[in-house]
């Protein structure tokens, strides 16, 4: 039993890292119908700059957690001006084009963040420091929850809460309702569409950005591709959960995150392999659009003619 | 054109292949050489042909967006590899009386029929449950089928797994580039009959297709299907000309490219397809020749940038001309003007 | 008809612009008075780091063997190639080093796969090569112009076999590898043959991959099986953490791993969970033989981090063909390769070389404890490869008499 508990701590944690990333997913296509492609590079930029504040402002000397929320706003705010940049210049000079065209600009605006940071901080993995420190739990038994864990979750959540704030009670909030409802007519109401766009990338951006900071601190290895694979299951989690849906994002996110983890757990008791565990977000996918592809908990859109 | 004119010109064709193939050869063709390096390239580009046009049929003409082309690629290039590696020798002895070349070009036939038929069957199975869903969510399914595809075969030891696998070499450039004409004329005659004309119009309005009587989902299916057999033969030529197969050969990056090179070129555009081939084949080699310039201590080696400009590239096409080079221009519509007038045929004008 | 004009135009036009005199050059010819080295490697993908170590270890040996005055008074001129860790561009760019810069000799690479997919082109250009790195038989025995100057698999793997079964008196063992790694893969299956040769059973065989956030599910399953020891035969990005979160898991057996584990990333990835780790190696920075520590303080010098195995090997390797080169008198190929085929004792940085019937390099491994308070590897023991005499106490390389003992 304990085992399970642990499994199931250990997925919830990724799950929540899924979670953040797929929320900036989701907003963005429910306003623009866009898949960002370069979202989860987002989320590796945020790393790499919480990296370079850290060791710059030397917080990676003296844990605290000053320096950690620092860290933490920082990559947040440099992740939401990269994200409103690459709007900026990349997405909205092709959005009068068609929908392939936006969706080629995106995987290209990917691959260009990838090998850029190839490119200047190499291939080779670097550590992100250590700003607090983690201690261990133990629940019962064997199963044992660490610090740094408790925190993923607990900023998710709260990050999540402050979302589900700005776009329920904020007026800002309710100009991205309009625009996601319908764009033109947003735009007749006398909203300033281009501006809530921008707004959506670099809220988007900034929790992705979160993602990595946290990530780092419980994983430390940062590379310049480590947002490929968790980008493409964040984007899985929004899928499952309905796109364009906020709640349905994290619901996703966990879920995504337990399965994973539950099948590199117990799925040799049926047959799949642990190293099946990136084949198990798309096998996911593929069920959710075949079955329900409005996801869990969104809502079907009829296409009107 | 008239049939003779067919045969006359597929001879000549033939016939410089066969040139290009000998010359190939360490030997060369009375002394005139290519040497293995851009034998390499040449064999790349038309490899990437067939790639790029069979793509070309589900993105560009039906207006699909599958991202993971690389996928069916590999199922042929390791399904035929299998089948050589085991029966290749023992089917070229019971046919050794033919003489060795023909015997050999034969295995390499029913290699190619088996990967084009794997292929085709996987082209099928994504295709069908996926080809329900639209633009962005049939991109993410396609590749997501890409990578389970890649993933799977990483985890068969009996075809190399993480090591790689060592293919006999039964493919050379002339049977690689007669492969290459022939998926072009094939492709080219499906976009001008009247399949093609039902794939056209589900590109320019899936709907409206649908409202006229078109059956979208079987015509989608049979383009996917078609496109992937093709991507499947690329896949066979590729594993036996190259004598090694590796899945890290097969990843997302290698779908990107073939995506690179039509849209470089312009979906829609057979010349266009093949023109970005070759561009996307050439330009990183070209690239690997830029000078390392010195900045103060560090070196800056800009052959590293390869990709960065690749990308680069990519996206100010999209922003400065998202249809590509040739848009949907084919290379016969340049001449058109200076062909004399049609003659009028008669009856009502 | 406009059409297949296009088409033969086309065809052509590439035809033509490709076209070459074939003339006899092989790079076998003695040209001018430099000899060209090529060098390929993974420089800008994911596995960037061990290209670069390598080449900084090439470039320092040519550097010094330049200093000296060349080989046979000739310099050498290293060419190096990026093939960013994907064999198709691994052979590309080894076709394009012997053909259109008509290398003499090629170094390379680290990852077996890649090896394995560009040794066929030097072997048919009957253009020597030498991998630094790549451990997997396979390598060699793809002809006689290829040769290798580190242990392969089956040695490395039964190394850490033998340390667990002998000096750690373990008696279960789990093995946690990486899937998409042929080298862990090769190294997985020697160690659990051996441990259960030397009557140890391996309990689990759990696998990751390099892009896993997270190895907490493998290793709740290993722990339920409590072994003595774990196995993890994989690279130090994943290792680091691996060994993280097994220590918060409670587990705090010794793990054990191999060269991979090489790196000065791994004390920030892993640290204090790296204590009461082992790992087999090629050779240790720590060793007081003069030669290493003159190799150790000169890479420091020139790259500011201190060398790991695979920049130690890629020294060697370069080395190796310098001292080649020499014994030929020249780098006629079917000189050199036998030149080459017949180093013996070669006084290398990781340890005497000589390379066998097979062409891989007989050497002893040397067994290294993890001292994360010291960010240092420490010297634990040398286990030698089966049949030979035991080695002395002393670390491998050092210029003693005895050390011959230990190769075969």
């Amino acid at each position: 039993m304990d085992t399970f508990v642990q499994q199931l701590i250990n997925g919830l944690t990724i799950g929540s890292i899924y979670a953040l990333i797929a929320l900036g997913y989701t907003m963005v296509y429910g306003i623009l119908r866009l898949i960002n492609f370069a979202h989860g590079d987002i989320y590796m930029v945020g790393a790499y700059a919480g990296f370079i504040l850290a060791t710059s402002l030397g917080f990676a000397e003296n844990p605290s957690i000053f320096g950690f929320g620092v860290t933490l706003a920082g990559a947040m705010i440099i992740a939401a001006a990269i994200g409103m940049a690459i709007e900026r210049f990349a997405y909205r000079p092709v959005r009068k084009f068609s929908k392939m065209t936006t969706l080629i600009t995106a995987i290209g605006m990917s691959l260009l963040i990838e090998y850029l940071f190839v490119f200047i901080f190499s291939g080779t993995p670097k550590s992100f420091p250590q700003l607090l420190t983690n201690t261990n739990i133990t629940l019962f038994g064997n199963a044992t929850i660490s610090t740094s864990q408790i925190l993923i979750f607990v900023v998710s959540m709260l990050l999540m809460v402050f979302l589900q704030w700005i776009i329920y009670k904020t007026k800002i909030g309710k100009a991205m309702r309009a625009v996601s409802f319908n764009i033109n007519s947003a735009k007749l109401m006398g909203i300033n569409t281009d501006f809530v766009i921008s707004f959506t990338f670099a809220l988007g951006s900034a929790l992705a950005a979160a993602g990595g900071v946290l990530t780092a601190q419980y994983n430390p290895k940062i590379d310049p591709l480590m947002g490929i694979m968790t980008g493409l299951k964040a984007f899985v989690a929004a899928v499952l959960g309905g796109i364009g849906n906020i709640p349905g994002a994290v619901l996703g996110g966990l879920l995504i995150g337990a399965a994973e983890t539950l099948v590199v757990g117990y799925g040799d008791y049926v047959g799949i392999p642990s190293t099946y565990r990136d084949a198990v977000a798309f096998a996911i996918l593929i069920l959710v659009l075949l079955i329900r592809p409005a996801g869990l908990l969104g809502s079907n859109v009829q296409e009107k003619v | 054109m008239t049939w003779i004119k067919s045969i006359i010109v597929g001879v000549v064709i033939i016939a410089i292949l066969w040139v290009m193939n000998a010359a190939m050869s360490s030997a060369g063709f009375f002394g005139i050489g290519i040497d293995d390096y851009q034998s390499r390239l040449v064999v790349f580009i038309a490899i990437n042909i067939i790639l790029a046009t069979s793509l070309n049929l589900i993105n560009g003409f039906t207006g699909q967006f599958s991202i993971g082309h690389a996928g069916f690629m590999a199922v042929g290039a390791y399904s035929s590899a299998y089948f050589t590696v085991t029966y290749g020798k023992a089917i070229e002895a019971s046919l050794g009386a033919l003489g060795e070349t023909v015997a050999s070009s034969i295995v390499l036939l029913i290699a190619i029929l088996i990967g084009a038929v794997v292929a085709a069957i996987m082209g099928l199975i994504v295709g069908i449950p996926s080809l329900r869903l639209k633009g962005d969510y049939l991109a993410i399914v396609t590749l997501g089928f890409a990578e389970i595809i890649r993933i799977v075969i990483l985890n068969i030891d009996a075809v190399g797994g993480a090591t790689g696998y060592q293919v006999p070499g039964y493919a050379n450039f002339l049977w690689i580039g007669i492969f290459a004409v022939i998926t072009v004329v094939v492709i080219h005659n499906i976009v001008k009959s009247d399949t093609g004309r039902a794939l056209i119009s589900i590109r320019e309005d899936e709907l409206a297709a649908e409202a006229m009587g078109v059956n979208t989902t079987r015509f989608k299916v049979t383009s996917f299907v078609i496109g992937s057999a093709f991507a499947g033969v690329s896949g066979v030529l590729f594993a036996h000309y190259n004598k090694f197969l590796s899945t890290n050969d097969f990843q997302f990056i290698k779908s990107f490219e073939i995506i690179i090179m039509i849209v470089i070129g312009g979906m829609g555009s057979m010349t266009g397809a093949i023109l970005g081939a070759i561009i996307v084949t050439i330009l990183p080699e070209v690239l690997r020749q830029l000078p390392d310039v010195q900045l103060g201590s560090t070196i800056i080696r800009f052959a590293d940038l390869r990709l960065v400009i690749f990308a680069l590239i990519l996206i100010l096409t999209m922003i400065l001309r998202p249809q590509g080079i040739l848009g949907t221009a084919e290379i016969g519509g340049f001449f058109k003007r200076f062909r004399r007038a049609d003659k009028p045929t008669g009856g009502l004008k | 008809m406009t059409r297949a004009f296009l088409a033969i135009c086309l065809v052509l036009s590439i035809f033509f612009s490709a076209c070459v005199q074939k003339g006899g050059t092989s790079g076998g010819n003695d040209s001018g008075d430099t000899i060209k080295v090529g060098v390929y490697g993974d420089m800008t993908g994911p596995t960037s780091s061990f290209g670069q170590s390598t080449k900084n270890g090439i470039d320092l040996a040519v550097e010094e063997i330049n200093a000296a005055g060349g080989v046979n008074g000739k310099k050498l001129v290293v060419v190096s190639e990026d093939d960013q860790g994907r064999p198709e561009q691994a052979k590309t760019v080894v076709s394009k080093l012997i053909s259109q810069d008509k290398v003499h000799a090629i170094l390379g690479e680290v990852a077996s796969t890649n090896s394995l997919a560009a040794a066929p082109v030097a072997q048919e250009a009957k253009i020597p090569m030498i991998t630094p790195s790549s451990t997997n038989p396979k390598v060699t025995e793809v002809g006689d112009f290829i040769s290798r100057v580190c242990f392969i698999d089956p040695f490395q793997g039964s190394v850490m076999a033998k340390f667990s079964a002998n000096t750690l008196k373990a008696k279960t063992a789990a093995i946690l590898g990486d899937v998409n790694s042929d080298y862990s893969k090769g190294l997985t299956q020697f160690f659990e043959e051996e441990f259960t040769r030397l009557g140890g059973k391996v309990v689990a065989k759990e696998a990751y991959t390099q892009t896993d956030p997270d190895f907490k599910g493998q290793l709740t399953k290993i722990r339920n099986l409590n072994p003595d020891v774990i196995y993890v035969p994989g690279y130090y990005g994943q290792v680091g953490i691996i060994a993280k979160q097994a220590r918060e898991l409670g587990m705090n057996m010794p793990l054990l791993g191999g060269d991979g584990w090489d790196s000065p990333e791994i004390w920030k990835l892993g640290g204090d969970a790296l204590k009461n780790t082992f790992i087999s190696n090629h050779y240790s920075a720590e060793n007081p033989a003069p030669e290493i520590q003159n190799f150790v303080k000169a890479y420091q010098a020139k790259y500011k981090v201190v060398p790991d195995s695979l920049a130690a090997l890629a020294y060697d390797a370069a080395k190796v063909l310098a001292d080649a080169i020499k014994r030929a008198g020249g780098t006629d190929s079917a000189k050199l390769r036998d030149a080459i085929n017949a180093t013996k004792d070669f006084p290398g940085v990781t340890g005497r070389i000589t390379l066998d019937a097979k062409r891989n390099a007989v050497k002893p491994a040397v067994v290294l404890e993890l001292m994360p308070a010291e960010g240092k590897f420490k010297f634990k023991e040398t286990i030698a490869p089966e049949g030979a005499e035991t080695a002395p106490p002393t670390a491998p390389g050092t210029n003693t008499n005895t050390t011959t003992n230990t190769n075969k």
